[in-house]
């Protein structure tokens, strides 16, 4: 509430490293885990031992073997290939909802904050009406629409996401650009658009990263739900969503290591992000109103 | 003042609905593929009975009229017929709603008291239990409803047998133990993001200059907690207890199915994948009225227990 | 009152402010405190001691991070959890330090603190009426009614007429020095001994801060209330308080009647504080700010005078020990040159 008189306009931007080892020793930890992932998700396919979609109906829900030390699943097809294989989507779909609703939300934030008034009050209320569709029930309508498949998942995500990415933005905007920098910058003639390119938005870029490494979690657990329910991902193709979804039968038959292990892989990539977006949320505001 | 608040915050509900219910209607009409097809099942009908069809099912009128013809049969209650199963849509989705509801009145018991129990335990009392309270919740709260499921399944009815891992069950205290599994399922990831909240907001209430000045004035401890500490807490607690119970109602959808549960969410699913649009519309509109409805009793709770909201202002 | 404890000032003996012992109503001595930080403790106070006297008004006058409001904090059990606190506190006689549970919420009731932030201090959430009448309800078992009577009839000695109205009221609703106002009158309400004010004007609009000070002063004098009033500003606590003692760096250096404090200091730091500001009745070529930086009292060193960075009159003995507390011209101060600047210090500057 009380308009902080900090002359500074760069003030307390620091290096990502410098960041990152702020975090402490789970910050590090949780990095290590999304860099390794992140690994997986690019070269996952290459590394796989076998054909991650070849099925071996004889060999269905055989447990770890010469070769295959996760065993197979339930149409007989090698699990650690369709994990790693599964690296990628599971991977790039949650990145692509972040980058779309991070981007839409940071450009609605940040242009409702800088004209405010009437454009202001209509991206507001356009963002009100967002807020009353849950993110799965979304996706479940536009697979309905546009046929199951993880493009209109990733979109109806992305659309779900813009506006809580907008809120908790437009704040900061706001604060930002009460600062008495943005003033000055404003009497020497600076132009908006160069205002929040080269300082707003890389003042609320701390927020912003934190923001992501946030959503990237929840992204995650959604797209895998949505696969799970057989609107995402579709089969044959590996996902580890759909490798919970397709093994599900062998849990109750009492062989749940195909099922279980995607579970962790999801968990253990998700525990990285929360845990990461958490320590960053709290460097991007160390004095918390 | 109050009253002015409560009407305006109705008016904004019934606005954010109609919105609402245009978007779900539109998004369905304007979806690639003929209804007739899916009437017919894929089959080639005589143009007479494609006639009757479109007459029955207005599928010729204007697409506004058809949008209002809708929206005055669903405050009616009806809400159309499904194609793939002739009957009412209504009807449908009344048979359904009382697993779905009893599932997240259920999951939601689980989030209130276990999430903000734990959390105001882990708040209160810093020491051993509060780090493993921090540890426990860190990992649970990344734990995605189906892994819970399948994790479920495995220990409580596939190894020791004490629950059942599919279906509905019967009578009161069968439902309860077919809901059981499902209901933590469906609560745990909510349930640790609940408790990590509570245990933050007594945390930070704690450290507030005053509670300092009721410290100073010989309050007694129990006093300051109750009076200040929580009191204060609860604004935050029940924001996010709101907001995470109203999530729930759109990822039972993924519980119902993990079980096989015969609920809403459930059919939503099987509707959208055969392309049931009638069903689609319906339950989306029941879900999408519900979701909101929690999150307008969220923000009169709000207002209720901080009197800084600005009564006129709009919410939010 | 205020003359009753000059002359008692005067007349003290020992070292470590030391007046009459047996009767002063709040006694401190060589009191250390030190704060968690970051992993490691970090002193704020080194060995700090004051006594005040029944009715007495003390004033405690130093810059930002010299451990004045640390003090008080001490003084009242305040400090963060994790602190480490050694010397001893006795009110009235009895030792604050080990005082537990009940005993320290009734010490507490005989010791009010009034706030630098009256915003901050109050719950939001809470009506005025509640936040005032809290105390005397759960403490006292006054009956709501009666303790409503009573804030009422308090609140009209602060000068808010209009009482049954401001209890209904939640603190946003109300201003910066009506707050203020209220937070006194609610420090009077419980019938304190000692009053803790923490630099209670700072944060209000100038044109509040005379009138909010003028209505202590008065209430505190007409119920006989002992007062440490903590401020940076030395002609306010010389305004006020009948002694004041002036901080540097977590220690006492000097302990005066207020009267002479500004006119005939005892230690340069004092002498520098008083020319650092700004005189309307004096027309000087510019303000003499003090040079350097403060020392906050973590970077004091043990075996040097503080304030010798600092001090014009440095000589370099000062940089090789502690200067002691000692008295001097009824006063007490923390110098070693005090004898030898005796008298030259005020008249240097005017």
């Amino acid at each position: 509430m009380i308009a902080r008189a900090e002359p500074g306009v760069h003030l307390g931007r620091r290096s990502g490293l410098g960041i990152l080892r702020a975090t402490g020793p789970a910050g590090i930890g949780s990095a290590i885990v999304i860099s390794a992932a992140t690994f997986l998700a690019i070269f996952g396919r290459l590394l796989a031992p076998h054909d991650p979609n070849l099925g071996q109906l004889a060999y269905a829900y055989v447990g770890p073997l010469g070769g295959h030390p996760l065993g197979f699943d339930g149409q007989g097809r090698d699990v650690l290939s369709r994990l790693l294989a599964g690296a990628g989507t599971s991977m790039l779909g949650p990145l692509a909802v972040v980058v779309i609703s991070i981007a839409v939300g940071t450009l609605l934030a940040v242009s409702a904050a800088w004209r405010r008034g009437a454009y202001d009050a209509v991206v507001s209320s356009g963002l009100d009406v967002l807020f009353a569709f849950p993110g799965i029930l979304l996706a479940i309508l536009a697979a309905t629409v546009f046929g199951a498949g993880l493009l209109a998942a990733v979109l109806a995500l992305s659309v779900a996401y813009t506006p809580y990415v907008a809120r908790v933005l437009r704040g900061a905007a706001l604060r930002e650009r009460a600062q008495q920098y943005v003033a000055a910058l404003e009497v020497q003639g600076a132009s908006a658009i160069s205002i929040c390119l080269r300082h707003l938005i890389p003042n609320m870029l701390p927020l912003i990263v934190a923001q992501a490494t946030i959503l990237f979690g929840y992204a995650m657990v959604d797209l895998a739900a949505i696969s799970f329910l057989g609107l995402g991902v579709q089969p044959p193709n590996a996902d580890w969503g759909v490798m919970i979804s397709e093994n599900q039968s062998g849990v109750v038959q009492g062989y749940p290591l195909p099922a279980l292990v995607a579970g962790i892989c999801i968990v253990l990539v998700v525990v990285a992000f929360n845990v990461l977006g958490e320590r960053l949320y709290e460097q991007a505001q160390p004095e918390r109103v | 003042m109050r009253l002015r608040f409560l009407l305006r915050r109705l008016a904004m509900l019934a606005g954010t609905l109609l919105v609402s219910s245009f978007v779900i209607f539109s998004a369905l009409f304007l979806a690639p593929g003929n209804p007739i097809a899916v009437l017919s099942g894929g089959r080639s009908l005589p143009p007479d009975a494609v006639r009757i069809l479109e007459a029955r099912y207005h599928l010729n009128d204007p697409f506004l009229a058809q949008y209002w013809l809708w929206l005055k049969g669903a405050l009616h209650g009806d809400l159309g017929i499904s194609i793939a199963l002739r009957e009412d849509v209504s009807t449908l989705i009344a048979s359904r709603i009382g697993t779905t509801a009893a599932l997240v009145l259920y999951a939601s018991l689980l989030i209130l008291l276990i999430g903000i129990g734990l959390g105001l335990a882990a708040g209160l009392r810093p020491g051993l239990l509060d780090t493993s309270v921090l540890a426990v919740t860190a990992i649970s709260a990344a734990i995605p409803s189906f892994v819970a499921a399948i994790v479920l399944i495995l220990v409580f009815s596939v190894k020791v047998r004490w629950f059942p891992s599919l279906g509905n069950g019967q009578g009161v205290f069968g439902t309860i133990h077919h809901l059981t599994l499902p209901a933590v399922a469906l609560a745990i990831s909510s349930l640790a993001i609940v408790a990590r909240v509570t245990r933050a907001s007594v945390r930070e209430e704690f450290r507030r200059e005053h509670v300092q000045t009721a410290v100073s004035r010989g309050i007694p401890h129990r006093q300051v907690v109750m009076r200040h500490v929580l009191r204060n807490a609860a604004i935050p607690i029940t924001t996010v207890s709101g907001i995470t119970i109203a999530s729930l109602i759109a990822v039972s959808a993924v519980v119902e199915r993990a079980f096989s549960l015969n609920g809403l969410g459930a059919y939503l699913v099987a509707a959208a994948t055969s392309k049931d649009f009638a069903v689609v519309q319906g339950i989306s509109l029941v879900l999408v009225t519900a979701f909101v409805l929690v999150n307008v009793v969220v923000d009169v709770l709000y207002a209720v227990l901080d009197p800084r909201v600005d009564l006129g202002a709009r919410a939010r | 009152m205020s003359t009753a404890s000059a002359a008692n000032a005067s007349t003290s003996a020992g070292p470590a402010g030391r007046h009459a012992s047996g009767r002063a109503l709040l006694e401190v001595r060589d009191l250390v405190v030190e704060l968690p930080v970051e992993g490691s403790l970090r002193p704020v106070l080194h060995g700090l001691s004051l006594s005040i006297q029944p009715g007495e008004a003390l004033g405690l006058v130093g810059e930002s991070g010299s451990g004045k409001s640390m003090t008080a904090r001490a003084i009242d059990r305040l400090l963060p959890p994790g602190a480490r606190v050694r010397g001893t506190i006795r009110f009235d006689g009895r030792d604050v330090m080990g005082m537990e549970g009940p005993e320290l919420r009734r010490f507490r009731t005989e010791v009010a603190m009034i706030f630098q932030d009256p915003r901050a201090h109050t719950n939001p959430v809470r009506r005025i009426g509640d936040f005032m009448t809290e105390a005397l309800r759960t403490n006292e078992g006054v009956p709501l009614r009666e303790a409503e009577h009573r804030a009422i009839q308090l609140l009209e000695s602060v000068g808010i007429e209009d009482g049954p109205r401001r209890l209904r009221q939640y603190p946003h609703e109300l201003s910066g020095g009506l707050l203020q106002r209220v937070m006194i009158a609610t420090a009077l309400l419980t019938r304190p001994r000692l009053l803790l004010a923490d630099e209670p004007t700072t944060a209000l609009d100038v044109t509040t801060q005379a009138e909010v000070m003028a209505i202590l002063d008065e209430l505190r004098r007409e119920m006989g209330l002992a007062m440490l009033f903590i401020t940076h500003d030395l002609e306010l606590a010389a305004a006020v308080c009948d002694r004041t003692a002036v901080m540097y760096a977590g220690r006492v250096m000097e302990v005066r009647v207020s009267s002479l404090l500004h006119d005939d200091p005892l230690h340069p730091y004092t002498a520098a504080l008083a020319a650092a500001r700004p005189r309307i009745d004096a027309t000087l070529p510019r303000l003499a700010a003090i040079p350097g930086r403060p020392l906050s009292a973590f970077e004091a060193p043990a075996d040097a005078c503080a304030f010798a960075s600092r001090c014009p009159y440095v000589q370099e003995e000062c940089g090789r020990r502690q200067p002691e507390l000692v008295e001097l011209d009824g006063g007490l101060t923390r110098c070693r040159r005090a004898v030898e600047l005796r008298g030259t210090l005020g008249a240097r500057r005017a």
